[in-house]
């Protein structure tokens, strides 16, 4: 009976294309507004890295003030760690994956001298960046523990950057002048961008990956300048790039991966051990306070759904509400218009439920054109907010193929929802006071 | 076939309580051809209504085909309706913008047939009343007395036992009545029962038995060839 409902269905919305097209241009109006919110949404707190984000834990700990804790409110330790506390853990080597990591930036020099030099971000890792991430490769691979070791210029390259200074061409093994300094490409990432940017969430929860990668210790042996945040609880004693490398300013990340609760719990002791010998040494004069916080633990610590896109998607639910309210006054309108087909069904053998199954179907092709013309609606509103807040929504504003079922999934529900009262009504007209009076 | 005993039906508002059947008794035999004709007001439609499980009633007894009706929910009447009543109202009652095919397809539908069968059933109830050839027609393109034939082929098409027509000649003229007419006593000739509510006494004289309603009583039964009450008293 389904098809045949669903042909009904059609008649029906010809028969009255005004009150129809009312109908899924209000359903369309509620989704469009809701899967705009819901897409921001979504996206913000999308798992990054599902195969292994219960594994990978981000490191702090409490290196700061002892009069005035990192965050009055939540006593949470400092959300970077120094570079003095970034090298002794991973000197330490107590993960079995580990990368301490900063951003920073420089200037690119092109292998065509009629190219202009552009400023690209870095990102100062240890290799095991790109096997903790599940960085994909489009040539090479990621630098040694020798290149980590020993300080090699060596370099990642994403794709854009390598299709902008080497025309998309296997670079790998060919030199790059950055920052004034010759690199040799070991590797070119394919397309990759987390969302949100969970290993560094203090720059940008949704910024693009850094264009350029090399070995972390770069840092300290070329002096890269500081990209991102950086927060001091006292001042650097002395002047100059050293004394910032070994003051407690923090602005630097650091992830570990641990496959088993028992090697966290490992790696906790470990961090305490720690903090206690940093105790012995004058540093962390605060109580003992060291946290690892897996991928999704750590956005939610860091709250990269900002609370104004929640209140925004709620607003959008209540407008939605108000859209199907409409809905259902129209529904009435056009069910009691029906009046006399109902009575005739019901005459020639049509059960209640024969009509409720008939109207929701109906009620549910309005909700499915609704969600249509609302995922076109909610394309336009997510073009609106790119426009509206530039780049840094990229990787929020896009329609992926679970969002668009959820969009005619909601419409469907919403639509039924709507249609459940009228059609209830419908079912329940006297046919003999509709067969006389025709 | 049809036995209605001290059948009661009261309509209630906030301010008045009317009873449209009292105590009414008939009896209808399977082959009959029975016009019930009585004043306006007088319980005509609330009885073919209740006849047509269309409606319920307060007190009394109806057995259809032996069945006791009174008792059954919402999806047993409408079963038994759909397979054992046709209907024929005074306006048709078409889907208008369902082609003829569709039309008297709508009970078919509910009858759980598959295509094939509802196909053939279909085109046989069309080519009984004339229009096979005009299946994909839309209603609005049939005259008057076309529509109520393609009504009473969809009344037909389930191949009920029991053919109940309210006024099925009121919207039309003369000679498209006289057409109507003639085709509901070739049915009735086909061993299809038929009850028909009717205002004009001519017509009732074509039943084999008339039965004249009045204050929601059967007041008066009359074989056929007996006078029957004036129509403009009724």
């Amino acid at each position: 009976m389904f098809s045949y409902y669903l042909r009904l269905a059609f008649k029906s919305l010809r028969r009255n294309p005004i009150l129809s097209a009312l109908m899924v241009a209000a359903i369309a109006l509620g989704i469009g507004s809701s899967m705009t919110t819901i897409t921001v949404n979504y996206l913000m707190s999308a798992d990054p890295i599902p195969e292994k984000s219960d594994q990978l834990y981000y490191v702090q700990v409490d290196s700061w003030d002892p009069n005035n804790p990192y965050d009055d409110e939540s006593n949470d330790p400092p959300n970077q760690l120094t570079w003095t506390d970034a090298t002794n853990l991973m000197r330490a080597k107590q993960a079995p994956a580990q990368t301490a990591m900063a951003k920073s930036g420089g200037i690119i020099e092109p292998v065509n001298q009629d190219d202009k030099p552009f400023e690209a971000s870095i990102r100062l890792a240890f290799n095991d960046f790109f096997s903790m991430f599940n960085v994909p490769f489009l040539y090479g691979n990621a630098w040694s523990d020798v290149a980590d070791d020993e300080r090699q210029q060596v370099i990642v390259l994403t794709r854009a950057i390598n299709d902008k200074v080497f025309g998309g061409e296997n670079s790998v093994g060919r030199s790059m002048v950055m920052a004034g300094k010759t690199f040799r490409v070991v590797g070119v990432m394919d397309n990759w961008q987390p969302t949100p940017k969970f290993y560094d969430v203090n720059n940008g929860a949704f910024d693009e990956v850094e264009e350029v990668y090399m070995p972390f210790y770069l840092k300290e042996e070329l002096e890269l300048p500081n990209w991102g945040n950086t927060n001091c609880w006292k001042s650097p004693e002395g002047e100059g790039f050293k004394a910032f490398l070994q003051s407690e300013c923090i602005n630097f990340q650091m992830w570990v991966e641990l496959p088993t609760q028992a090697d966290k719990a490992d790696y906790l002791a470990f961090l305490d051990n720690y903090a206690q010998e940093q105790k012995a040494l004058g540093r962390f004069p605060r109580p003992l306070n060291n946290r690892l916080s897996n991928v999704m633990e750590w956005m939610e610590n860091q709250q990269v759904v900002a609370d104004d896109a929640r209140m925004m998607m709620w607003l959008s639910f209540m407008f939605l509400a108000v859209c199907l309210l409409n809905t259902i006054g129209l529904l009435l309108a056009k069910f009691t218009g029906k009046s006399a087909e109902i009575g005739l069904r019901r005459a020639v053998g049509a059960s209640k439920g024969d009509l409720f199954a008939q109207h929701l179907v109906e009620t549910g092709l309005i909700g499915v054109l609704g969600g249509l013309f609302g995922l076109g609606l909610a394309l336009l509103g997510l073009e609106g907010i790119k426009s509206l807040y530039g780049n840094f929504v990229d990787n929020l504003a896009s329609l992926d193929i679970t969002l668009v079922i959820v969009g005619l999934l909601l419409a469907l529900v919403s639509s039924i929802a709507a249609g459940l009262y009228p059609t209830w009504r419908a079912c329940n007209i006297a046919p003999s006071s509709q067969l006389k009076s025709q | 076939m049809l036995v209605m005993n001290d059948i009661k039906k009261v309509f209630r508002t906030d301010l008045v309580e009317t009873h449209a059947l009292r105590d009414f008794n008939l009896q209808v035999d399977e082959g009959d051809f029975v016009a019930v004709t009585g004043p306006s007001g007088s319980g005509k439609t609330t009885f073919l209504n209740i006849a047509g499980l269309l409606e319920t009633f307060e007190g009394g007894q109806y057995l259809l085909d032996g069945q006791d009706v009174s008792q059954l929910n919402d999806k047993a009447r409408s079963q038994l309706r759909n397979e054992k009543i046709g209907f024929i109202f005074q306006s048709f009652n078409l889907i208008p913008d369902l082609d003829l095919f569709d039309n008297v397809d709508v009970p078919l539908r509910y009858r759980g047939f598959n295509a094939a069968e509802r196909k053939r059933r279909i085109e046989s109830a069309l080519e009984m009343v004339g229009l096979a050839n005009r299946m994909k027609h839309l209603p609005a393109q049939l005259s008057g007395g076309q529509q109520q034939r393609v009504a009473i082929a969809r009344a037909l098409a389930g191949e009920p036992r029991f053919l109940l027509a309210d006024e099925p000649t009121g919207n039309l003229d003369t000679k498209m009545a006289h057409s109507v007419m003639e085709l509901l006593k070739e049915i009735n000739q086909a061993g299809t029962t038929i009850v028909m509510v009717t205002h004009d006494p001519s017509l009732a004289r074509d039943a084999k038995r008339n039965i004249y309603v009045r204050d929601g009583k059967v007041s008066e039964l009359h074989s056929v060839g007996q006078e029957l009450p004036d129509a403009a008293n009724a």
